[in-house]
């Protein structure tokens, strides 16, 4: 069970995850001091306030916007958990790949504050007592996240091409 | 049933007769674009042969594009150390298709892959860059992938499980009126589709208005796709698409083209008439949010800035010229123009384009993304207000989140400019437009080739996947019409 720590609206961009003025810090050991960085919740990740496991809980259109897998990897960083009703094409896939914990809960309703636990195929809020179904991840996605993420499932790839095992 | 243009070509690119949406394939990639970006796919990709014992080796040095465009020069000395890394990984790989700071062939780099004839009708382009959209205006399926996903492609040469994308339909019909332009087509199918409408589509652009439109044109149409969230725009390749290539990108021999099959099957079908559309502009903070120039009548800016991969054309900047012949920029507000390629900014030069910027009191800059993504070259301040012609307006975008970016057409950012408030293009006087001197030398000098293109254009070849495939979608048109304007 963990708490909901930030609740955000729709299309949530790649701008106000990880802004564009920072995309010269590029390493994933590097990116986290600039997860949010235009909001106050930026100040409490950096005073450790933030327990990792907790939810962050947005609406329709998570990562809207660029490419940058920066937005991916300074909340993996963290140790945090995205729960949206929907995420944008290439944020979704960067989180896949870099292992973010990322969750599509269409009916999901929580506020800040809440405690969130996930459980059988569902989100359940045991503040409010409700439940709500989570999307499943198609398969090949899924193996992906089983691999730990791009890099080990690709490395794996890379040795079989090469007739190693 | 038949197939759309996706389809068709994510079929040919895993060797199957026949793919349909929902589909999960691993199709073999043409070519791999990355910008400054490229300094973590350098990363990640050491980090796959990490421990294997195999030496780091992209499958394909000639299929990667690597350009530099974000920062440019640089800015700070990271991304100077960035930019370096990248060169030096480029050498030892033997990557060819790399642009570096350089006045002769640098600039974005959705300019200068179509401009350089790296992109192709027919196959799968990626690119670690969301705009990667802009490249299906040359009939390829193009998108934008994540640093990590792009090392898994240099490395396997195929990207991983694409899902094959369902398409909505958008078909544009009429002339766009005069002070009215592409820019304005697809900020109003953004309005209508919202950010999240085309989310994880394709949007496949048909119609007289698109027929006639440049290449140019299509660039700025493709390119704001991903704006609906879309994986993907395409403009079936045509007549257009063959004298682009061979006389723009200096392309020798172009792949047989193809276009969706009749009975393709859409999601949605979308019908825009172009010839009632007025100017738009995207309201801050977010591109969805379209409303007609007449809403923002009146609202002061403090910046404008013509550029990008979106609005840093030729076309663009002739439209803006055209609009400030003779006038000057208001006082207390700063023009920023960057071209979006050196090649560009050339011929502006050549054209007097620049000069006229520089007499109206606008700052032309070097070609690159400049103030499009706020990192250097630009900045707002705190309360400004800015009109640009880029693809973004999101909180933040232009270098602070306590400042505003509409998005318009370069006409409307030129008109902006002179009255220091939005201001609709159709209100102020334009000089005569002039032939630019390439187009005006393509008709006089080379008319053999010109009709050679003419007579390729009628009949585009088509490959047949079925018996029943049916006719190229793909009109022939004459000649291009120029972007935009009548
Ligand atoms: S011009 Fe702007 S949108 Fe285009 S590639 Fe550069 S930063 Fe991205």
């Amino acid at each position: 069970m963990a708490k909901v720590v930030l609740k955000l609206g729709a299309d949530v961009s790649t701008d106000i995850i990880y802004p564009g003025r920072f995309m010269a810090t590029v390493l994933p050991t590097e990116t986290p001091q600039y997860a949010f960085a235009d909001l106050e919740f930026n100040k409490k990740l950096k005073a450790k306030e933030v327990a990792p496991g907790s939810f962050i809980v947005a609406d329709k259109n998570f990562g809207c916007g660029s490419s940058r897998e920066q937005a991916a990897s300074c909340l993996t960083g963290w140790g945090l958990k995205v729960i949206a009703k929907n995420f944008a094409r290439i944020f979704m896939q960067n989180s896949i790949n870099v292992g973010l914990n990322m969750v599509i809960c269409p009916g999901i309703e929580a506020s800040e504050g809440d405690e969130l636990e996930i459980e059988g195929g569902k989100v359940v809020n045991r503040t409010s007592n409700r439940s709500f179904d989570i999307v499943p991840m198609p398969k090949a996605r899924q193996a992906i996240i089983d691999a730990g993420g791009l890099i080990p499932f690709a490395r794996k790839l890379v040795l079989q091409a090469k007739g190693h095992s | 049933m038949g197939m759309t243009m996706v389809e068709k070509i994510l079929a040919r690119a895993t060797g199957q007769a026949a793919v349909k949406a929902g589909d999960v394939l691993e199709p073999k990639v043409d070519l791999a674009m990355s910008h400054e970006n490229g300094a973590l796919v350098i990363n990640q990709f050491n980090e796959i042969y990490k421990d294997t014992g195999l030496e780091a080796r992209v499958w394909d040095p000639a299929r990667i594009a690597i350009i530099f465009d974000h920062r440019v020069p640089a800015e700070s000395s990271k991304t100077a150390t960035n930019q370096k890394k990248i060169r030096d990984f480029v050498a030892r790989q033997g990557i060819t298709k790399f642009h570096d700071i350089r006045g002769d062939e640098g600039g974005i780099c959705h300019q200068i892959l179509p401009e350089n004839g790296y992109v192709l009708p027919g196959t799968v382009v990626v690119g670690t860059d969301s705009h990667t959209t802009s490249h299906g205006a040359l009939g390829a399926f193009s998108f934008g992938i994540g640093a990590t996903e792009m090392a898994a492609v240099w490395a396997l040469g195929k990207i991983l499980n694409v899902e094959v994308p369902g398409t909505i339909k958008v078909v544009v019909e009429g002339a766009l009126p005069r002070g009215v332009e592409p820019k304005d087509i697809i900020l109003h199918l953004v309005g209508k589709l919202t950010a999240e409408g085309a989310n994880f589509k394709v949007i496949e652009f048909h119609g007289s208005t698109i027929r006639r439109m440049s290449t140019s044109g299509r660039l700025v149409i493709c390119n704001m796709t991903v704006e609906a969230g879309a994986t993907s725009g395409i403009v079936p390749p045509d007549a257009e698409t063959v004298h682009y290539l061979k006389g723009e990108a200096g392309v020798k021999s172009i792949p047989p083209l193809f276009g969706p099959d009749a009975d393709a099957s859409y999601d949605q079908v979308i019908e825009i008439d172009a010839s009632k559309l007025e100017p738009q502009i995207a309201f801050p903070h977010t591109v969805d949010n379209v409303k007609p120039v007449g809403a923002a009548k009146g609202i002061k800016v403090q910046q404008i800035v013509i550029g990008s991969c979106t609005n840093g054309r030729l076309d663009d900047l002739a439209s803006a010229a055209a609009i400030l012949q003779g006038k000057k920029v208001a006082r207390g507000v700063r023009m920023l123009v960057f071209p979006a390629s050196c090649r560009i900014y050339q011929k502006a030069l050549k054209a007097g384009y620049v000069e006229t910027f520089m007499k109206a009191g606008a700052v032309v800059m070097n070609s690159g993304c400049g103030p499009c993504l706020g990192v250097h070259q630009g900045a707002l301040a705190d309360g400004d207000k800015a009109l640009a012609t880029t693809n973004r307006n999101f909180k933040g975008r232009m270098g602070n989140p306590n400042a505003e970016v509409y998005l318009g057409s370069a006409a409307t950012a030129a008109a902006s400019a002179v009255t220091g408030e939005i201001t609709d293009p159709r209100t102020v006087t334009v000089a005569r437009a002039k032939e630019t001197p390439k187009k005006a030398k393509a008709a006089k000098a080379k008319p053999k080739a010109a009709r050679k293109v003419k007579a390729a254009a009628r009949k585009p070849k088509v490959v047949k996947r079925k018996a029943a495939a049916s006719k190229p979608k793909a009109k022939p048109v004459r000649k291009p019409a120029k972007k935009g304007r009548k």
